[in-house]
């Protein structure tokens, strides 16, 4: 077995100086009626590298992979282009193969890369502080809820009619066992001010989602104002976090607390997972107080250097217990860095770039598919995103076309279930689409109708 | 002094003194390269992407375009290699050396994995994507699935929680929708968890909105049986017990605590974190269990990344399996289907976790870390792992005091008693082990014990590796003993840096880079 060092002779001698005489010896505590004598039943035996990538490799065209398409599909999770030496960093043993940085003076390189990370999207949002990561933008979202509800001390929750579905369901599941009342509005387009009419005293936050589940813009700041005129905070939400390099942060339109998923930099599509949630708030005390997760913050060290440490520990599980803001603890590490590295690459001119770009497409985009006989587009304002009306079913246009090679966007219905929105159709579209890619998914969907 | 042949000294002179307190004019030292801030070394106006000229066109943005200044900095790609080589080095890895964090199980993480996890069936498909298109990507899940209830002889799995702590909650929500159909939500508020738990585990409890009851430690480190009789009662949801456990002992009444558990109509939780050393040794199944979670990131050798991502599907027994969270995996005649909505299930599902289908990318490579290694090699695991533990307790008891007596599973638990009277901390020890190139155990920690010192070396250490281990520990023992007190508290002098100030961090937080 490859990865096992211990041969024959080295597990004789050990067991002799252990003081055993065979191996069960050691496992004597476990019940005799539960333990096994024979192998697991139903598994293989081990396997050689190249058995196992042969049929990983078969796997895997089992699959119609984004690159082998003429891809549009978004809703939560975007494609872009991570430069090659993102990938080849995050796989430095050093950052790989570390723990969370429980040592500081033997990781400084992870809570460095944190600390630039907390700025980078603490400037990103136009917010003053961001922790170190959630798991991903849904799971960040509930735990903003939560957060929010112990800030106002109130137990309220307004969702926007245009918030993603499974974000919705996470903040209702995450609110189940807190006694956090959550309304959700009815899903709709450009219907967010029907929150204010829900909106009271007893409101925690309002939770709008900008662009928005269909693709909207959406002005944060008429929403803020009114949720700050009862006392209640505004937890703004991002899926696609290129946005913010074109589109107005959410720290500008008044947000009190920023729940986003972070992998459309540096992070692939991973079929939905490892994602990055972001987490940033006002830098404020009692908000950083009950916030979830961690923070690298800056110090010295004995003889007066500069370095970073996780801190603020006293609101997390480890110290706190029951009484923990959360119970998160391994977060989003990696992708954390593979953000951070793909960010520091563009940089502010890159980002804005590459926001310019996949608007300038999207706009294309629009105006070809709208120009089809049949089809509406609801969006007036976008990014790289938008809804289409179809003359016809969604999903099953949308099957029709990933048949010719082209994975054109996803149907409402998909994510909002059957019989809701079934002729809606969500398209989002990157720098990663070609010019020949809207040829062929402009006929596709032409020949789908 | 030896000189080669043309005459350049080949030996140093004797300057160990000097070199720890030489200055250098750049900051650097040596290999180890001086980094300041990426705020301080890009520029706004710097970019390592090329791009595509954006085409003309009208912007569709509502009004809401972005005008201020955002501050992003900017680094050249050579800039960004260097920058983050430079940073990485600053890290210890298992790939360096042995990383003996008790209940971590850091572990060698096998490279095939991470190229397995690259191909595009896996990497490059979209969670959204239609399924018919995804097939291979939903047979690896499925795959993943029953090895998994293969492994624990369990009836069902959640794939979708993210990490340890979000698996923890994922069974507990189960046993909360349980009970809620059972109609005693109301009146089952109690769950028990050991005091030697994870701080995850009360926490988790308490996010259901249960209220914890802690249960004590006996003598020999594992559940105190009378006390854990007197508390159940019609009122207790569930009991969260760790096993092995943080002692790293086997809890040898499972079996009774699982039946009186079940008697009094609660639920078993299993947290899973040490797997690693029962592998093919027992199923989870066996010993009662309803509920428990897997990390990925333990047992099954995803990286660790410094701080994730992880991966914990939650096993669940069939008591539970109708409750597991949307989306879920079903096999539909020859094609797999995720069931995503409460209209398409058949089943009572508690709610969704989160916005997709879990961890993809974790579930390719610990897939091909149980492939790789089979049936026989994942129980070779356990029993190399528990067999390093125990060689690791037998060679340092010789200096340090093991907290109970006899055998352990795959982590080796010691207090403080060995350092009584030298003026050495357990910090202080730990500290001392990073400037002999090691990184320390996990500290104080489980809090059953005074001082906790918790060793976990995994299977993937040799027996070499444990010698020079176990030696350089053994050597450091004596020295706090022999009274060299200093070497100790003023320890790391050898690290990137010395000991941190937590407490000026905690009190003036800094907690992002501004421009002064």
């Amino acid at each position: 077995m490859r990865y096992l060092p211990l041969n024959e002779g080295d597990r004789t001698a050990m067991l002799a100086r252990i003081g055993v005489s065979s191996i069960d010896d050691l496992f004597a505590d476990i019940p005799a009626e539960t333990r096994l004598d024979d192998l697991i039943e139903g598994l293989p035996k081990h396997a050689t590298e190249m058995s196992v990538e042969r049929d990983f490799t078969a796997l895997s065209r089992q699959s119609l992979s984004a690159g082998q398409a003429a891809f549009y599909c978004g809703g939560g999770a975007y494609r872009h282009h991570v430069p090659a030496s993102v990938d080849h960093l995050i796989q430095r043993s050093e950052f790989l193969t570390a723990y969370t940085p429980y040592q500081p003076e033997i990781a400084q390189g992870t809570l460095q890369t944190l600390f630039e990370f907390q700025t980078q999207v603490a400037q990103l949002t136009g917010m003053g502080v961001a922790n170190a990561s959630m798991y991903d933008g849904s799971t960040a979202c509930a735990e903003a809820v939560r957060m929010a509800a112990r800030i106002t001390r109130r137990n309220k929750c307004i969702l926007a009619p245009g918030l993603h579905p499974h974000y919705g369901q996470t903040v209702h599941t995450s609110a189940t066992g807190n006694s956090i009342e959550v309304t959700a509005l009815p899903p709709a387009m450009g219907q967010d001010a029907q929150m204010l009419d829900v909106l009271d005293d007893d409101t925690a936050c309002i939770v709008v989602q900008n662009p928005n589940v269909f693709g909207e813009l959406v002005d944060l700041q008429p929403l803020a104002d009114a949720a700050h005129a009862k006392g209640a905070l505004l937890i703004a939400v991002t899926t696609e976090i290129v946005s913010l390099g074109l589109v107005k942060s959410p720290g500008e339109m008044g947000a009190d607390i920023v729940a986003a998923e972070g992998q459309s930099i540096g992070n692939g599509l991973n079929f939905g997972g490892p994602y990055v949630g972001l987490l940033a708030c006002r830098d404020d005390r009692k908000f950083i107080r009950q916030a979830p997760g961690r923070f690298a913050g800056e110090t010295v060290d004995a003889s007066g250097r500069r370095g970073y440490v996780l801190t603020l520990s006293t609101r997390e599980q480890h110290i706190r217990r029951e009484k923990a803001t959360s119970n998160i603890c391994t977060n989003s590490g990696l992708c954390t860095l593979a953000f951070t590295i793909h960010l520091s690459l563009l940089g502010e001119l890159g980002l804005r770039k590459l926001a310019a770009l996949n608007h300038a497409r999207a706009c294309a985009l629009a105006d070809r598919l709208g120009a089809i006989d049949g089809i509406e587009i609801l969006n007036t304002g976008f990014f790289n995103e938008f809804t289409l009306r179809l003359p016809g079913n969604a999903a099953q246009i949308v099957e029709t076309m990933a048949q010719n090679g082209v994975l054109g966007g996803i149907p409402a219905s998909r994510i909002f279930g059957a019989g809701r929105f079934d002729d809606l159709l969500i398209v989002a579209i990157t720098e990663t689409n070609t010019d020949e890619d809207d040829t062929a998914f402009e006929a596709a969907l032409r020949g789908a109708l | 002094m030896a000189i080669n042949s043309t005459g350049r000294p080949t030996t140093p002179a004797d300057n160990q003194s000097i070199a720890q307190d030489v200055k250098t004019f750049s900051g650097s030292r040596g290999l180890l390269q001086a980094e300041p801030l990426l705020f301080e070394v890009g520029a706004t106006d710097k970019c390592g992407v090329d791009l595509p000229r954006v085409p003309e066109h009208k912007t569709r943005l509502g009004g809401l375009e972005r005008k201020d200044a955002i501050g992003l900095p900017g680094l050249s790609e050579p800039e960004a290699m260097r920058h983050y080589v430079r940073l990485s080095q600053r890290n210890y890895a298992i790939d360096l050396g042995l990383y003996p964090l008790g209940s971590c199980t850091m572990k060698h993480n096998p490279r095939l994995n991470e190229k397995l996890a690259r191909l595009p069936g896996f990497a490059d498909v979209h969670p959204l994507q239609p399924q018919s298109t995804v097939q291979g990507a939903l047979a690896l899940m499925g795959e993943l699935s029953r090895w998994l209830c293969a492994i624990t002889g369990m009836e069902a799995v959640a794939l979708s929680p993210k990490a340890g702590a979000h698996g923890e909650w994922c069974g507990m929500m189960c046993i909360r929708a349980a009970l809620a159909d059972r109609g005693e939500l109301a009146i089952r508020r109690r769950v028990l968890v050991p005091e030697s738990a994870h701080g995850t585990n009360p926490a988790t409890a308490a996010e259901c909105g249960f209220e914890i009851d802690e249960l004590p430690a006996d003598a020999t480190g594992r559940v105190d049986m009378q006390v854990f009789t007197d508390k159940i009662g019609p009122d207790v949801a569930a009991i969260m017990l760790t096993n092995p456990n943080t002692c790293g002992l086997f809890e040898r009444d499972i079996r009774e605590i699982a039946d009186l558990i079940h008697e009094a109509g609660g639920y078993f939780y299993c947290d899973g974190a040490n797997l690693n050393a029962i592998m093919g040794k027992t199923r989870v199944r066996d010993l009662g269990v309803d509920a428990m979670h897997i990390n990925l990131h333990k047992t099954f050798s995803t990286p660790h990344g410094g701080g994730g991502p992880g991966a914990g599907p939650v096993v669940l027994s069939k008591r539970l399996s109708a409750y597991a969270p949307l989306p879920y995996l079903v096999r539909d005649g020859d094609q797999w289907q995720l069931i995503e909505d409460d209209a398409q299930s058949q089943e009572k599902p508690f709610g969704r976790l989160c916005a997709f289908h879990g961890q993809m990318g974790m579930f390719t490579r610990a897939l091909a870390y149980m492939m790789s290694h089979g049936a026989d090699g994942l129980r070779q695991v356990s029993e190399d792992a528990v067999l390093n533990a125990n060689y690791l307790l037998a060679r340092l008891s010789d200096e340090m005091s093991p907290a109970f007596d006899g055998a352990c599973m795959h982590e080796a638990l010691f207090d403080d008693e060995f350092l009584k009277n030298t003026g050495v901390t357990t910090l202080d020890f730990a500290k001392a082990m990073i400037d002999e190139g090691y990184h320390p155990m996990t500290m104080y920690f489980p809090l059953v014990v005074h001082g906790a010192l918790l060793i976990e070396p995994t299977e993937t250490e040799s027996r070499e590796s444990l010698d020079r281990f176990a030696d350089t520990l053994l050597a450091l023992a004596k020295a706090a003993k022999a009274g060299e007190q200093a070497k100790f508290t003023n320890a790391p002098v050898l690290a990137p840096l010395q000991r941190l100030d937590e407490t000026q961090a905690a009190r003036h937080p800094v907690l992002r880079w501004r421009e002064t």
